[in-house]
């Protein structure tokens, strides 16, 4: 089954290999990285898209949370989250296409950033869904480069009832 | 008043307690072993090798329970460390390295000497740190000893550029040390702790499986206790022999791959089993789901990871040993059903002695050949049993693990995760640092002996009393037996086709070197050894090339699978649990 772990950690040099050198030294598959610095410039938090049994998972939390530099590790399955990624892609529609592209893009809530004579560079962001959705139709366009940043995601805010 | 960073480093060493640093010099370390030239207070030993510094460090930590220390160059200083690091890593063992390092201005230059040796040991290493300001030194320093000392201990690592060694700074001793990230849990959980009581006084077929946690967190009154309170038989692991007294009536002595027969039918038989500061080795479970297959099983430890990694648990503690046993016996004395628990206990416990003399440990006495069990015994008898036990990596070790009965902790010094060949001399000559009154014998192969056969000139140099029993079979015993049992007796590359002399080796380093042939001359020869006071003395045991290690769980198999002497088929399967 496919987690994301989200890891707080020290944002010092070498955690970042401290982390995947953890996954890779015992065998586990990283899909999906992505690191930034928090509010807190001493705090970097690292998103993790990965897949396991759960005892392999609980294994990787585990080992995770004994990483002397890692804070706080929260496996987000089960947990009420919002999960976005954000993916660019430069289509080379044909001429007659250009228009049709960018009423499609339109339709995914994608930002032309850049065009050129031959292509469109587009930014989209969403889940995992809208983005595999969004792919699989530019590519009647032609792709002809094409980058996403790995997920992010936080935890949605819990509603009291009263 | 400012200082170098050599000197505040050896003024960090100092405030730590340590009195002994292991180490071998080089260009980017000048400036600390100059600064250890008119030092009173810090003993460097000069050993001959970084890897026999490492290893002298982690003997030395693990018979005094402090940390050891070691100070090598960069490059092949530094990776020469390597397999010391990862010996102390796998067997919990609290060392600090220092290595030395190109200055940082040269760092990623590939200059002379340099090697990346954070990255090399971060996955080996409880923790490593590259130094890059000398005002970070001191603070560094501190985090390090406390680091590798507190948790589940391990190895840490400091790579000092030779800038920061020379580089000045005030010197400032942090007085408290907090790290965010952490915070080794000490306390079990209350509810956890009650359960296994309660399950413990209700068993009626339990096993208690005590490792090398029990021997860190110095619990080895409360495990007794724990034993008698309930009525338990208790194996150990490999790590953990010494952990409960081998000689009591409830041990059972080692269980797994060449446990005792008792061990490992009672703990396949049992219907609870309490594994305290282990990590469930495939060398003790062989095959995992064959494993204690009737059991509940318990799982006291402090590292997290530990519980189920390997095998299924029921109810986990993480926590101190101690503190965890200590809360348990007090559930336990107010348990009103205890003393009804206690005698239901009887028949099994029956049981278990019944296994005992069904097939205790033995071997066949020959009266000339020298059997390298006899000469186990005979250490044994002769220290009676007093003495500090390091042994090398294979048969010799094993047959150190079942001939001598370990009564207290901290005497029994082998590689147990690694499986290093090459460590039993170095840790010997760390540990007679530590405690230079007690008698220090490495129980060695002819194999492993000359992986670091170097170190005998740190031995002599040093007036070190330690004493290396050779077990010399003129193979790589441990491999040839399983040559001989799986691999149809192609014995590829394992008879080492006549050794050195290690009697003229022993006296062309200055030591003295003895040499029996026969069983009447291994008294006689370990007598006249004991009574060395000021040199390292070598034994060489010419002992019967045939012997093999039994009982053996073959890899792969349940631990009731044993073969024994005699190639006797093993025992019939049982049947797994769905």
């Amino acid at each position: 089954m496919r987690h994301t772990i989200s890891i707080h950690v020290e944002n010092k040099f070498g955690v970042l290999s401290r982390v995947s050198g953890l996954f890779s030294g015992r065998g586990f598959n990283i899909e999906s990285l992505s690191v930034g610095e928090t509010t807190d410039p001493k705090v970097s938090l690292m998103t993790i898209v990965t897949t396991g049994d759960d005892q392999i998972i609980e294994q990787i939390t585990k080992q995770l949370n004994k990483l002397i530099d890692v804070i706080k590790v929260i496996d987000f399955t089960g947990i009420e989250h919002v999960e976005r990624e954000m993916v660019i892609v430069k289509i080379t529609p044909k001429k007659d296409d250009r228009a049709e592209a960018l009423r499609l893009a339109e339709i995914f809530r994608g930002r032309i950033v850049d065009s050129g004579p031959m292509t469109y560079t587009v930014e989209i962001t969403g889940d995992e869904n809208k983005i595999e959705a969004f792919v699989e139709i530019m590519k009647n366009f032609g792709i002809k480069e094409f980058v996403r940043t790995g997920k992010a995601a936080i935890a949605r805010e819990r509603i009291r009832k009263t | 008043m400012k200082k170098t960073g050599a000197e505040i480093l050896l003024e960090c060493l100092k405030k730590e307690g340590v009195k002994h640093i292991f180490g071998y010099p080089g260009g980017v370390v000048l400036n600390i072993f100059d600064a250890l030239y008119d030092d009173k207070d810090l003993k460097l030993v000069l050993t001959r090798h970084e890897q026999g510094a490492v290893h002298a460090a982690d003997g030395y930590a693990r018979a005094s329970g402090k940390v050891g220390v070691a100070l090598v160059t960069s490059g092949p200083g530094a990776t020469n460390t390597v397999t010391g690091i990862a010996n102390a890593s796998m067997d919990s063992v609290p060392i600090v390295v220092f290595c030395g390092q190109v200055p940082t201005m040269l760092i990623g230059n590939d200059a002379f000497q340099e090697a990346d040796i954070v990255g090399i040991t971060r996955p080996c290493t409880k923790y490593n740190y590259l130094v890059k300001d000398v005002k970070d030194l001191a603070h560094t320093v501190r985090e390090a000893f406390h680091i590798a000392s507190t948790g589940r201990p391990g190895p840490v690592l400091i790579d000092l550029p030779k800038d920061v060694s020379a580089g000045k700074a005030d010197f400032v001793w942090p007085k408290d040390i907090r790290i965010q990230s952490y915070n080794p849990t000490y306390e079990g959980n209350r509810r956890m702790i009650k359960q296994a009581a309660n399950e413990m006084v209700r068993a009626k077929k339990p096993v208690i499986m005590a490792g090398g946690g029990v021997i860190i967190s110095e619990a080895s009154k409360e495990l007794t206790e724990l034993a008698k309170a309930v009525n338990a038989p208790v194996t150990t692991t490999l790590m953990g022999l010494g952990c409960f007294p081998g000689t009591h009536r409830l041990s059972m002595g080692m269980l797994g791959m060449h446990g005792t027969y008792c061990a490992n039918m009672a703990v396949q038989n049992s219907d609870l089993l309490i594994g305290i500061g282990v990590r469930f080795d495939d060398r003790v479970t062989g095959r995992t789901s064959s494993f204690a297959p009737d059991a509940r099983i318990i799982h006291i430890d402090i590292d997290p990871t530990s519980i189920r990694k390997n095998v299924r648990v029921d109810t986990p503690i993480v926590g101190d040993v101690k503190r965890v046993l200590k809360e348990m016996l007090k559930d336990i004395k107010q348990d009103a059903e205890k003393k009804r628990g206690t005698d239901s206990k009887k028949p099994w416990v029956k049981q278990v002695d019944r296994w005992q003399k069904e097939r205790p440990l033995t071997y066949r006495y020959d009266k000339k050949l020298i059997k390298p069990e006899f000469v186990v015994e005979k250490i044994y008898e002769l220290s009676k049993g007093n003495a500090i036990i390091c042994t090398e990596v294979g048969q010799n070790q094993m047959w150190a693990a079942q001939f001598y009965k370990y009564d207290k902790p901290r005497r029994w010094l082998s590689s147990g995760g690694l499986g290093t060949m090459g460590y039993g001399f170095p840790a010997a000559i760390g540990a007679q640092f530590a405690r230079p009154n007690d008698l220090v014998v490495d129980i060695a192969g002819d194999g492993s002996i000359q992986m670091n056969i170097q170190e005998l000139a740190t031995a002599v140099i040093n007036k070190l009393p330690v004493k290396v029993a050779i077990l010399n079979n003129g193979y790589l015993g441990m491999v040839r037996q399983w040559q001989e049992l799986f691999y149809r007796g192609r014995y590829s590359h394992t008879n080492l086709g006549g050794g050195p002399d290690f009697v003229k080796v022993a006296e062309a380093y200055g030591a003295i070197g003895l040499r029996a042939t026969r069983p009447e001359e291994v008294e006689p020869v370990l007598k006249k050894a004991f009574k060395i006071k000021d040199k390292p003395v070598f034994m060489d045991f010419v002992v019967d090339w045939k012997e093999k290690v039994y009982p053996m769980v073959p890899a792969g198999a349940a631990i009731d699978e044993m073969l024994f002497d005699e190639e006797e088929k093993p025992k019939k399967k049982r049947k797994t649990k769905k």
